[in-house]
């Protein structure tokens, strides 16, 4: 079945450093490599950044065919930003080629490589994170970094409340999807043939199970969850506390350092 | 006795060259006779489930067969359409895929599907209904107003409608009170008997299935370990145990006599065989 396929920012569970680290070190982390990515500039700093990313990988053992395949979906938006590049960099020199309203020169070469290259590896550390990090870690470092904003009146803890559930539930709902299709395909509905207004009808008998199963699971947590007295965020304790080790401060470090190292030799032009 | 489906050398595996691959069916074959009450028994995760989806089309053979009436039902697009109505299929819980505004529309779902005429459908509309025992007025209420073992007995009604030949039910009476699995149980049987149509059920109360089917199957570790009647199943008592499945507690009782050394047969499974054994026993006449 197609649906299982779906990688949703899918979790391998491990015991690498990199799995053990502070999920808030992971966030700023993956935020300050991403920074580092947009202050690169040249041959060198991409270098830097392609080792860095080749080292977490290796350390993290994602394989990286499942990386690769979580790619798929975001191919397109890759190859069409490769080739506007390609085309619309105007250069000084000699164009490479040139045919009918189309003209590539070397700087266009380079720069499509450079922005294919970037879009993967941002795309590739995001992937890092979430495959090494429970939605549930997630979220909890979500909540611990965003709690400064409570001063101005956001709901920090409802939203990453929310979130947890959210997460929580697309897993069952893609299994309830499948379990409904199979039923009225047993009753002879066709999900694949016709054009688009047979197909959207198609999906009523799809549709109107899933939303009324949904409104009941959501309707039978909020009881289990009042049942269990829970009342909002306010002098909540947690299981998991967050705190810092020395590996996370290093990692910090690390990342600090990366983003300064890059940012310098991007101003300097390598 | 004539054979209506068969599997041969059917295998399953999910998630096929990913880490978490699992093969769920491993060379299975399976075989429903035309006419016959049948139960197919596992623990949860043997593979039942996965091998009724393939007995009509639901799920693709991953390597072997499944036969309808003798014939591939993956020869032709239309050859597997034309199974999906033939082989009814009810799955658990069926009460969470009602989705029409009315009772009848909703089991009326079916037989428009097969492209039958309005007459027709109208037929077996009502037909079904009273096969699983609803009132001719809940048939214009909507299916979502109605009580958990009403909307399931409309979610069967639905299937029924297509009037399969075979019509496969998963843990039809989950989930009900002792009331409402005897009154489902009758209307499966009624259905049996009204159309001769093959009756497979898959449970995994023993005391159920001992009572109302003719020929239990097996199925455990993804594969089919044994088959038969009731009885020569039952005889089979330590290794239905081993499996996490158990034997009826009459049978038990029984097993549990013959080890203490009384000689008598550890076969039995309901009250009428048990009380004719004990009164063999005692050299009483059977009466």
């Amino acid at each position: 079945m197609a649906l299982k396929d779906i990688t949703l920012g899918q979790y391998f569970p491990g015991t690498t450093i990199i799995h053990r680290l502070d999920p808030r070190v992971k966030i700023i982390g993956t935020i300050a490599y991403i920074v580092a990515l947009f202050l690169a500039k040249w041959l060198v700093t991409y270098a830097i950044m392609l080792v860095v990313l080749a080292a977490l990988i290796a350390i993290s053992k994602i394989g990286v065919k499942s990386i690769l395949r979580g790619m798929k979906p975001i191919l397109i938006i890759v190859i069409i930003t490769g080739l506007l590049n390609l085309f619309y960099t105007p250069g000084q020199g000699e164009p490479l080629v040139s045919f009918w309203v189309f003209t590539i020169y070397p700087e266009g070469v380079w720069a499509a490589c450079a922005m294919v290259l970037r879009i993967a590896m941002l795309i590739t550390c995001t992937f890092l994170l979430t495959y090494t990090t429970s939605p549930i870690q997630l979220t909890d470092a979500l909540e611990r970094l965003m709690n400064p904003l409570k001063v101005i009146k956001v709901p920090v803890h409802e939203l990453s409340m929310m979130m947890s559930i959210a997460l929580r539930f697309i897993p069952t709902l893609i299994e309830e999807t499948d379990k409904i299709m199979s039923a009225q395909k047993a009753r002879g509905a066709d999900f694949d043939s016709g054009n688009l207004i047979q197909k959207a009808k198609a999906l009523v008998p799809l549709l109107v199970p899933l939303f009324i199963s949904a409104f009941r699971r959501a309707d039978e947590l909020a009881v289990a969850m009042e049942c269990r007295c829970y009342h909002g965020g306010e002098g909540r304790t947690r299981m998991r506390q967050l705190k810092l080790k020395g590996t996370d401060i290093a990692a910090l470090i690390l990342a600090v350092v990366l983003c300064v190292v890059i940012g310098v030799l991007g101003r300097y032009g390598f | 006795m004539e054979p209506i489906i068969e599997t041969r050398r059917l295998s399953h595996i999910y998630s096929a060259g990913t880490p978490f691959e699992h093969g769920a069916l491993v060379d299975v074959d399976f075989t429903a006779y035309r006419g016959e009450y049948l139960g197919i028994i596992g623990h949860t995760g043997s593979g039942k489930s996965t091998l009724i989806q393939h007995l009509n089309g639901l799920l693709k053979p991953t390597s072997g067969q499944v036969l309808f009436e003798g014939k591939d039902i993956w020869e032709s697009k239309e050859r597997t359409r034309q199974t999906r109505f033939q082989v009814g299929l009810v799955f658990q819980y069926p009460e969470y895929q009602l989705f029409e505004e009315t009772v009848y529309k909703d089991i009326s779902f079916g037989p428009r599907n097969m492209g039958l005429d309005e007459g027709e459908i109208d037929r077996r509309v009502r037909q079904a209904a009273q096969f699983v025992g609803l009132k001719e007025e809940t048939l214009e209420k909507s299916p979502f107003e109605l009580s958990g073992g009403q909307k399931r007995r409309v979610a069967i009604a639905g299937v029924i409608a297509m009037e399969p030949s075979v019509l496969i039910l998963d843990e039809p009476t989950a989930g009900l009170d002792p009331v409402g699995v005897e009154s489902i149980l009758g209307n499966i049987h009624d259905y049996h008997q009204a159309k001769n149509a093959t009756i497979i059920i898959v449970s995994h109360s023993m005391e159920e299935m001992a009572r109302t089917v003719d020929r239990i199957v097996v199925v455990n570790d993804a594969k089919i370990p044994f088959s038969g009647t009731p009885r020569e199943v039952f005889a089979h008592g330590d290794e239905l145990e081993k499996m996490g499945l158990g034997v009826p507690a009459m049978t038990r009782v029984f097993h549990r006599l013959k080890g203490m050394g009384v000689d008598i047969d550890p076969s039995v499974y309901t009250i009428q065989q048990a009380r004719d054994a004990i009164l063999a026993k005692l050299g009483k006449a059977v009466v």
